[in-house]
């Protein structure tokens, strides 16, 4: 309804002069300590230059002092929205080096509580996103619909964020007797409210004019800057790891991988959403078919790899985050390399906010869904 | 021309704004559903669940006895360092041989990540997670927990 | 005295005899401005501490929470406790702003709505200025407040703020507009801009209801018009606290925010109160037409109450807006402003002519 003419060049126009705005560390807008420098015209941003390092912990370097097991607590904390399925990432790598074969128990329920998790980031990422974009109750019902889930987790692996449920091997206790149920009652609770979203935020016409055709990215930059995840998807670029490269249970259940040509924030947007759809899917496929049999696979008190390199790529709900692991045959690897999403997202920030307002920015930024301490580690 | 889809615009766009404004007026008349609580209030009903990972705790018995060999398996396993086991020789009067005693299960609190290790790294299972989440002090140094009660002694039978 | 709730004068009256007969005439003047400078003084107090607690009220129950609980009376003194925490903060200016425009821009902010607050009609009789360009004055007092928003962005040396105050002077003049427009539309059928014979016109009925369609128009119009120029939200873009941090109050501490924050509040009120006053009949019980009984049972309900209800009423629907809609940007809100609801404003202002001329409403 409302579309954007209004600032068509006009001719003769007085000298202007760029100037630089800090947005960051401490800015509402950039969900923790990340500082851009904008170069602006006016409110037309000229170009955008993230600095990093405010969050830095240095996970990777105490990586090479740690077990095999102590490297799966500091995932936690890395992108800690999908803390199981960077969990599940180091565990895969470990479990590749050692060769060991993992009860189908655990790959169904790590399968579940993986996509548990992209459910839940992505209802913090819909109500956060409203919030940017000024609409503040989004914020509470997204969180409101968090909260069963991390009612789940809390049940099932003792904690509600940085869980650690997983270990080499396996998982580190069995499921709760009361999974199963709380799982499909959420569900059931979830697809009634998951049309309010659209309700409140995806149809809404101030909203839909905020987000089409803002913060465009062209197929080619998603490749060429390694976009991936849902905003790479919402370019066009096939990248879902669990369609590609299936790991644990997802080679048996069948979902569809979203794939919007657009590359604009709305259809980033909806790539969520419609991978909320996708999640729910998955688990209704799986929670009733959890096969019996251990629930961790025996290992080794202390595990050493063998000597080598290992790489285990999962989807995690921002992207597909990368493991590389190399061995000398010691407890601890001798190195070890996260390739985070967040990080490479958020290098195409620049291209995508060019030209765009100081409000776009937020927009885009939004359904990056930026979480800082996975792109500083 | 364009005044057709000039009106239809400013109605469509009238109808889902409306939409929006159901869902939260649907909310706003019924406070029964109400989703935060009153923290301190409700601390008698709040009850967390059994696995919630607190504290570690080391369990003692009715007889102030634990199952704390002193093997710091668990002073191992912690990535933190938020272990650390104190241990004495003491000569066992009635065979002679020397074994180990935990002088002082020392946990400090403020460097746990409450990832659970040591609970599963321990032998003879005689720490565990407790369901207490109220940590604040006002002295850092309140932090610093001795777990093992004063006088407290090692089961027997468990070595 | 006779004191009546249902009409004030004789109430009024009686007061002002009573101080011409104890002082002589000039005494009893400045006497009565002071009276009536004072009743506004804590009129307006109590109504920024109530409209505050009632936003967090709202807006909580919006989003599924309690909002304040412990101050008080499920938080009835919050507000109260928040007050005379702002009054005992430190004062802080920015180092290398204008202090004197600093210091000015709180005062002129605060200043803005309590002029226009004066000529709002609360009861018959209970009318400070009442004179035959009430309306006029309102809207061209009301809207010096973006000065003090102009001067607060400009001098606090925070490109934030200047980012914010340039945002919302484009916005509050564009938005005046369509303010002023949608009340000329009723202003066709009053003939007067005087606020007491606007509300006397609405005796047999509201001019919302008796106004045909172009009276319905007229007041979307306005509700959406008076929202953007109030600054608030989904038309906050002036302080845009995920985009600005806090616009043109950023670099506002103590006291000096607390009269923006009071400011939004009373300009808020005043916003609900003109459009009460000109589309609801003020404090004009509903009356349909000659239905004697009917408006005899309206007629018991004091006018106070109907006016206060009206304006609450009005008040709920601006803080609905506010909690559902996310925020528009800049350009799309002129766009809105300058394509949609002025065009529609200036048809519908002739289709009120028409209407008008032909005798076509009520
Ligand atoms: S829970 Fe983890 S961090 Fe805490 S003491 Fe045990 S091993 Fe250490
Ligand atoms: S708590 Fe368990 S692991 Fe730790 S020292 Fe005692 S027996 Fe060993």
């Amino acid at each position: 309804m409302i579309n954007e003419e209004a600032n068509t060049a006009v001719e003769n126009k007085p000298e202007t002069q760029e100037y630089f705005i800090n947005m960051g560390p401490q800015h509402p807008s950039t969900h923790g300590v990340l500082r851009l420098m904008l170069t602006l015209d006016g409110e037309i941003i000229k170009k955008v230059e993230p600095h990093l390092g405010f969050i830095h912990r240095s996970i990777e370097k105490m990586c090479e002092k740690d077990s095999y097991q102590q490297i799966v607590h500091l995932t936690d904390r890395m992108d800690y929205l999908s803390c199981h399925m960077n969990n599940e990432a180091v565990c895969l790598c470990v479990e590749q080096g050692l060769q060991l074969e993992i009860p189908e128990r655990v790959k169904v329920i790590r399968t579940i509580i993986s996509e548990l998790t992209r459910l839940s980031s992505h209802q913090l990422w819909w109500g956060v996103m409203g919030m940017d974009l000024g609409a503040i109750t989004t914020f509470l019902y997204g969180f409101r619909d968090r909260e069963m889930i991390t009612d789940i987790f809390e049940e099932t692996c003792g904690a509600r964020l940085t869980m650690n449920y997983n270990v080499p091997g396996g998982l580190m206790f069995d499921i709760h007797p009361n999974f199963q149920k709380r799982t499909k009652d959420f569900i059931t609770y979830f697809k009634k409210k998951l049309p309010e979203y659209d309700d409140l935020l995806s149809n809404n016409v101030i909203f839909t004019e905020r987000t089409k055709g803002i913060g465009m990215l062209s197929k080619e930059d998603a490749i060429s800057y390694g976009v991936t995840g849902p905003s790479g998807r919402a370019s066009g670029f096939s990248c879902d790891v669990r369609k590609h490269f299936p790991y644990s249970a997802y080679d048996r259940v069948d979902f569809r991988e979203i794939i919007y040509t657009e590359g604009d924030c709305y259809a980033r947007y909806r790539a969520r959403i419609d991978e909320m759809h996708e999640s729910m899917k998955i688990i209704e496929q799986l929670i009733d078919n959890i096969p019996e049999g251990d629930y961790k696979a025996k290992t080794k008190a202390v595990i050493k790899l063998p000597e080598g390199e290992y790489y285990q790529r999962v989807e995690t709900a921002r992207g597909e985050l990368g493991v590389y692991v190399v061995s000398d045959n010691k407890k601890s690897p001798y190195r070890l390399k996260f390739r985070s999403p967040g990080f490479s997202n958020l290098s195409a920030l620049n291209i995508m906010a060019k030209g765009d307002k100081i409000a776009d920015l937020v927009a885009t930024m939004s359904t990056l869904d930026l979480v800082i301490p996975d792109i500083d580690r | 021309m364009g005044l057709k889809k000039y009106i239809s615009d400013i109605f469509y766009g009238v109808k889902s704004l409306i939409t929006g404004m159901k869902v939260t007026g649907h909310y706003f008349v019924r406070p029964k559903e109400i989703i935060t609580q009153q923290y301190p209030e409700n601390r008698e009903s709040l009850k967390m669940f059994d696995r919630f990972r607190g504290e570690v705790v080391l369990i003692h018995d009715e007889n102030n006895m634990h199952k704390c060999t002193g093997c710091s398996a668990c002073e191992l396993a912690c990535p933190n360092g938020s272990i650390e086991i104190i241990s004495d020789k003491v000569i066992d009067p009635e065979t002679g041989k020397s074994t180990k005693v935990i002088d002082k299960f020392v946990y400090h609190l403020s460097m746990c990540t409450f990832c659970n290790l040591c609970i599963l790294s321990c032998p003879t299972d005689a720490i565990k997670m407790a369901q207490n989440f109220e940590h604040s002090v006002f002295d850092r140094s309140e932090l610093t927990k001795v777990l093992n009660k004063p006088g407290s002694k090692i089961m027997p039978g468990i070595r | 005295m006779n004191f009546n709730i249902y009409d004030f004068t004789g109430f009024v009256n009686s007061i002002k005899q009573w101080l011409n007969s104890v002082f002589p005439p000039a005494v009893a003047d400045i006497t009565g401005f002071v009276i009536i400078g004072i009743c506004f003084l804590t009129f307006i107090t109590l109504l920024g501490l109530s409209l505050v607690y009632i936003e967090r009220k709202v807006c909580a129950f919006f989003q599924q929470r309690l909002g304040p609980m412990r101050v008080g009376f499920w938080g009835t003194a919050q507000t109260v406790a928040d007050i005379i925490k702002l009054i005992f903060k430190e004062p802080l200016i920015a180092k290398g702003s204008d202090k004197f425009l600093f210091n000015l821009a709180a005062f002129i902010v605060i200043v803005a709505p309590f002029m226009a607050i004066a000529a709002v009609p609360f009861a018959k009789g209970l009318h400070v200025l009442d004179f035959d360009i009430g309306l006029f004055f309102i809207t061209a007092v009301s809207s010096i407040g973006v000065t003090g928003i102009l001067l607060a962005g400009w001098s606090s040396n925070n490109k934030y703020s200047l980012i914010g105050a340039m945002r919302s002077g484009a916005q509050i003049v564009s938005y005046e507009l369509s303010v002023v427009l949608s009340l000329l539309t009723i202003i066709v059928l009053t003939g007067s801009l005087q606020l007491s014979a606007i509300i006397e016109s609405q005796r047999d009925g509201w001019w919302i209801f008796k106004g045909n369609i172009p009276a319905i128009i007229a007041f979307f119009i306005f509700i959406i018009a008076s929202t953007a120029e109030s600054n608030r939200g989904p038309f906050d873009m002036a302080e845009a606290e995920s985009e600005l941090t806090a616009g043109f109050h950023t670099e506002y501490s103590g006291i000096k925010f607390a009269y923006f924050f009071l400011a939004e509040y009373i300009n808020l009120f005043i916003i609900a109160a003109v459009g009460a006053t000109v589309f609801f009949g003020g404090w004009m019980p509903l009356h349909i037409g000659n239905f004697e009984f009917f408006n005899k049972i309206m007629d018991f309900i004091p006018p106070i109450i109907w006016f206060f209800g009206k304006i609450a009423a009005l008040i709920f629907l601006i803080m609905w807006f506010k909690w559902t809609f996310p925020r528009l940007r800049i350009d799309q809100l002129l766009t809105l402003e300058w394509k949609y609801l002025l065009p529609i404003n200036l048809v519908n202002l002739l289709m009120m002519s028409v209407v008008a001329l032909n005798g076509w409403h009520f």
